[in-house]
């Protein structure tokens, strides 16, 4: 499970540099880059706040709606794991700020609580660490340093996120509710802003799967232990 | 709104959503619908993101290069077993390895 959250972390945080790299390129200094990333710290959110702060001034205000609903998916997030990581105080701040894709992936991947915390608290910092480091990177050092697609890294990270879903298609509906959600994504992207196809294919699927389940199928348990030691194991 | 309001706005935004989730009363998360939409929120978001980070380009444009190729391979690799370092290594490899000889 370490090496799961090593690995997830690792290939996230390389996309750090190429951020970093169009945020300074954006008209951002290095350090409001760095303050996004510090503060901020939600990948997509990001991406979208310089990739429209570059055409200037006046999109201002779409950037910031655009970085907040791109970020409403980390409540849902909180939603979820808030539960299992039981955290109070600053110790709950400090879970709130690494709620993310790739913690919450993890959390709600492992078997049982210790594991979804450890699996949690180590995802975020990794990603936390590495995200930062790449930042400053990629803004100090700009496009000298090459395109990180040349090293595959962008391929990886997709990888990483079909390595964190194979063990939970052991159902037709899981499977029907995947396949949908991909294709939904996909076929929005070209029609919608950065991160949005993503919610929306979310939630496109769970209705789908709402109503597939509740008409034909019993509810599943809240988790499959057969599903969740499969993805402990590597 | 100057440049860094911008970025402490979205910042603090970002932050409260976060933290939003910690704070609304545990009930929500009781009930057999939300446990049904809790187990197929990761298995929809994971997909998608499969997906766009397979297909898209930067700008959300359609796509097919060297990243389709490294995530077949990939999940070859995921259906023997593989394990999940190896899996993401080996995806990287495809794509780097693809596009060195100029495909994708």
């Amino acid at each position: 499970m370490l090496r799961q959250s090593l690995s997830v972390a690792a290939a996230t945080g390389a996309y750090g540099i190429s951020f970093g790299a169009l945020s300074v390129a954006s008209g951002l200094s290095l350090l409001q880059t760095q303050v996004l990333s510090l503060v901020l710290f939600s990948g997509g959110s990001q991406f979208a706040l310089v990739g429209i702060m570059a055409g200037g001034p006046a999109g201002a205000g779409a950037a910031v709606a655009t970085s907040t609903l791109l970020g409403a998916r980390n409540t849902l997030y909180g939603l979820q794991v808030s539960g299992m990581l039981g955290v109070r105080g600053l110790r709950r701040l400090a879970a709130a700020h690494l709620t993310i894709d790739e913690s919450t992936a993890v959390c709600v991947a492992q078997p049982e609580t210790r594991a979804a915390r450890l699996g949690f608290w180590a995802t975020g910092a990794g990603v936390f660490l590495l995200w930062n480091l790449m930042t400053l990177v990629g803004s100090v050092i700009g496009n000298a340093l090459g395109d990180p697609r040349r090293y595959g890294l962008d391929a990886a990270a997709a990888a990483a996120f079909a390595g964190l879903l194979w063990p939970r298609l052991k159902s037709v509906d899981a499977l029907a509710i995947a396949c949908l959600a991909a294709v939904v994504a996909v076929v929005l992207a070209p029609h919608a802003p950065a991160g949005v196809p993503v919610l929306v294919a979310a939630l496109a699927a769970l209705l789908a799967g709402v109503w597939r389940r509740a008409h034909h199928d019993p509810a599943p348990p809240h988790h499959w232990p057969e599903e969740d030691v499969e993805v402990a194991k590597p | 709104m100057s440049l860094w309001a911008t970025v402490l706005v979205a910042s603090v935004l970002a932050l409260a959503l976060k933290y939003l989730g910690y704070v609304v009363p545990a009930s929500w998360l009781e009930g057999e619908r939300t446990s049904r939409i809790t187990s197929a929120l990761p298995i929809a978001l994971l997909a998608a993101l499969v997906g766009v980070n397979t297909f898209t380009t930067g700008g959300g444009g359609l796509v097919l290069d060297a990243r389709a190729a490294a995530v077949a391979v990939a999940l070859v690799a995921l259906a023997l077993r593989a394990p999940f370092i190896i899996v993401v290594v080996l995806a990287a490899v495809v794509a780097a390895a693809l596009r060195a000889v100029g495909i994708g």
